[in-house]
């Protein structure tokens, strides 16, 4: 009956969700020091969404996809060098290095093959005629899902066995939080690669063109700046920035290279572009550390279970009570 | 401003499918229902018309295949509500489907503490109460943003129906709920009328459904509400500024919508008997959105063929079985590249009522100008 409504929620233990303080404080730094890791892998996926947004003003749903394309790109790469699936390599220590550099550059390649691909034969043909926006995002929606479903066929709905390059040691201490040789190489190499692109877009004549296209295309254009190159450069910077992640996940998740992998890791750093501001480079570096810093937050509060959560619950009070953002939108508007 | 209808500049010269609607408006009400009639009939007959071109492979049940077809159907007149009507793109629709088959669930299982012998259509009636107030719920918070953001906010609350039912307990899961209650109905020799393998009850059942929904939907789409829909549909920032409480009426679509959907929600569960946490993922609701854009969202005939297409197809024929989902998000893309307005495009209902209107009056069709106002010709690009 409905009266039992109240012992039902409370059916097998009241611990399916909790609220504990405790926890939160106990792992604080620890989940600081985790979500700074992971984090950098939203903000540079955050980058392709925020920029294509600045410009286009379109979501690129299939971004997940570009992102997913290159993990499988860097696995292959691995396994093209020789790497067993299974155990953690044992190789020298310039060899691996090597290696990994290899496998970024593969992996950036493979995904900025991909969204270039998608920008010629799926946004290019509805720019032309002018289509109205939802049918931009439609169509996203069908490419993201169609190179799942062909991942998924060509693979199979299994993830690939891990190969680990590097096994996780710690380095050393921060707050009694030890930080492992993984987490460190990852967040710097993913600042680097952010601080390059951040001086690419502010600094150089291309990075100029992409803002001038952000701010007002069809002025751009009678100032010269050839705006189908524009949208193609700012499809490569995200795409080549989502395969360095790719690559930079699989190093801390090695058994995440699976056909539907992109897709949470996606919608995760939409969120971090709008929690920073939509449109905003820095406010997609700046969103994505937080929220990876907010979700483990979120996980030790309320339980491992609604991890996964928090990012959609902060992406909803976001759009609701700031959708500019952090930073605000430095480049366009989010809300039409 | 994103607000505007999908359809592209070029839909003004669809000679064809304007000639039909002119010939069916120019029908009298009688020949109207003359030719429904026998539709509707040859509709409710199809489980005994399993012959050559219309049949499933061999190893799957056909009257369980119509069964999925029309449960789609009316999924996607649902979905077509707030999508092809109002032109609110909703990516989180599965999650109203998966709330009316978790209520029945809940109150028909005997795995669930809440189980009693409430009669079946009190379910119905409770499943489609509930998905409206989860509308209600979910919609007012959302609806105050528009186009693609509200997509991806409904997307993630669609997730987030879905991650409840993984992680509270009392909804079991992956485990789940069995042995749903059925409705109730013997046949003359003592046997139960709906059982899970004979899809031809719940098929009429469906199909009656379908019925009355449409006969809803389409009062209500001739009604203020309608036309409210239409003008946020087409313009938002307009409709407002001439008075029409758009942020009201989009919350309507959005109830109406996840009622439709809670009432499918239920049908599922009880045919199946069984109710878990799969098949109420993202890939559901992009399949069931492909069916309302695919057939031509904002038209009710073009949405039921869409659906259709979606559901049957993979029953039919092995290869778009096996492909099914790679076909129809490249069907999406190229879809939107060549006809955006998909296989029927939405008719402009009140300029059509106006032509007739004025057919009536005047006695003579209204001269047309090429440059009509269907076109909304860049505005609010993503270019």
């Amino acid at each position: 009956m409905i009266g039992n409504l109240p012992t039902v929620l409370a059916q097998g233990g009241v611990d399916w969700i909790s609220f504990d303080i405790g926890r939160l404080v106990d792992q604080f730094w620890y989940n600081t020091v985790n979500g700074l890791a992971y984090g950098s892998i939203y903000s540079l996926v955050a980058v392709g969404y925020t920029l294509v947004y600045g410009v286009l003003k379109l979501i690129n749903f299939a971004h997940s996809e570009v992102f997913i394309v290159g993990a499988f790109g860097a696995y292959f790469t691995f396994q093209f060098l020789g790497y067993e699936s299974g155990g953690i390599a044992q190789a020298p220590l310039v060899e691996t290095i090597v290696n990994l550099i290899l496998a970024l550059a593969v992996a950036m390649i493979c995904s900025g093959l991909v969204a270039l691909t998608l920008e010629r034969v799926a946004y290019r043909p509805l720019r032309r005629k002018k289509a109205p926006r939802l049918v931009f995002l439609i169509t996203a929606v069908g490419a993201s899902f169609a190179i799942q479903q062909a991942i998924m066929l060509w693979r199979n709905p299994n993830p690939e066995l891990a190969i680990q390059l590097i096994a996780p040691r710690p380095l050393f201490e921060v707050f009694g939080v030890s930080v492992t040789n993984i987490q460190l190489t990852v967040f710097l190499a993913a600042l680097v690669l952010l601080l390059i692109a951040d001086s690419f877009i502010n600094r150089t004549r291309l990075g100029r063109g992409i803002r001038a296209v952000a701010q007002d295309p069809d002025t751009a254009t009678l100032m010269g700046v050839n705006k189908e190159r524009v949208i193609m450069l700012t499809f490569i910077i995200g795409g080549l920035l989502a395969g360095a992640a790719a690559l930079f996940y699989i190093m801390q998740i090695p058994q995440g290279v699976v056909y539907n992998g992109g897709f949470l890791l996606g919608i995760k750093a939409f969120t971090a572009a709008v929690l920073g501001g939509i449109g905003n480079l820095r406010g997609a570096l700046l969103g994505g550390f937080l929220l990876g810093v907010f979700e483990n937050y979120g996980q030790s509060l309320l339980g491992g279970q609604w991890r996964d959560v928090v990012a959609f619950v902060v992406l909803i009070v976001i759009l609701m009570f700031r959708p500019t953002g952090i930073l605000g939108e430095s480049l366009g508007k989010a809300r039409v | 401003m994103s607000a505007h209808h999908f359809r592209s500049g070029t839909a003004t010269k669809v000679p064809f499918g304007q000639r039909i609607r002119d010939w069916w408006n120019g029908l009298s009400r009688f020949h109207q229902w003359a030719i429904i009639i026998p539709v509707v009939v040859l509709v409710y007959l199809m489980p005994f018309l399993n012959f050559f071109p219309i049949t499933t492979e061999p190893g799957t049940d056909f009257e369980l295949a119509l069964f999925n077809t029309a449960r789609i159907v009316l999924i996607a007149i649902g979905l077509n509500v707030v999508v092809g009507q109002a032109g609110l793109l909703d990516l989180g629709y599965v999650g109203f489907f998966a709330i009316g088959a978790y209520v029945a669930a809940l109150m028909t299982s005997r795995d669930s503490a809440l189980y009693a012998e409430y009669p079946w259509l009190l379910v119905v009636v409770v499943g489609i109460a509930v998905t409206m107030v989860s509308g209600v719920i979910i919609g007012t918070p959302t609806l105050r943003l528009r186009g693609d953001y509200l997509a991806i906010v409904t997307l993630g609350f669609g997730e987030i129906v879905r991650l409840l039912a993984d992680n509270i307990p009392a909804l079991r899961g992956n485990v789940g709920f069995r042995n749903l209650e059925r409705p109730p109905g013997e046949w003359s020799d003592g046997t139960r009328i709906f059982t899970q393998g004979d899809g031809i009850p719940w098929y009429w059942l469906t199909v009656t459904a379908i019925i009355a929904v449409l006969i809803l939907v389409g009062n209500l789409e001739r009604s203020r509400v309608g036309r409210a829909w239409v003008a946020i549909r087409e313009d938002e920032d307009a409709a407002e500024i001439m008075g029409v409480p758009t942020f009201r009426f989009k919350v309507w679509a959005f109830v109406i919508g996840a009622a439709i959907g809670g009432l499918s929600g239920v049908l599922y569960a009880g045919q199946l008997g069984f109710v878990n946490n799969a098949r109420f993922d993202v890939v559901t609701s992009v399949l069931f959105l492909a069916a309302v854009i695919l057939g031509g969202s904002g038209n009710k005939v073009g949405v039921i063929l869409g659906a259709i297409v979606i559901a049957y197809t993979p029953e039919r024929f092995q290869v778009v079985s096996e492909y099914r989902y790679l076909i129809f998000g490249l069907a999406l893309i190229v879809l939107m590249i060549f006809r955006p307005q998909g296989l029927l495009g939405a008719r402009q209902r009140l300029l059509a009522r106006g032509r007739q209107a004025y057919k009536r009056l005047v006695g003579k069709p209204e001269p047309v100008s090429t440059e009509s106002p269907m076109k909304d010709s860049g505005k609010g690009t993503g270019a």
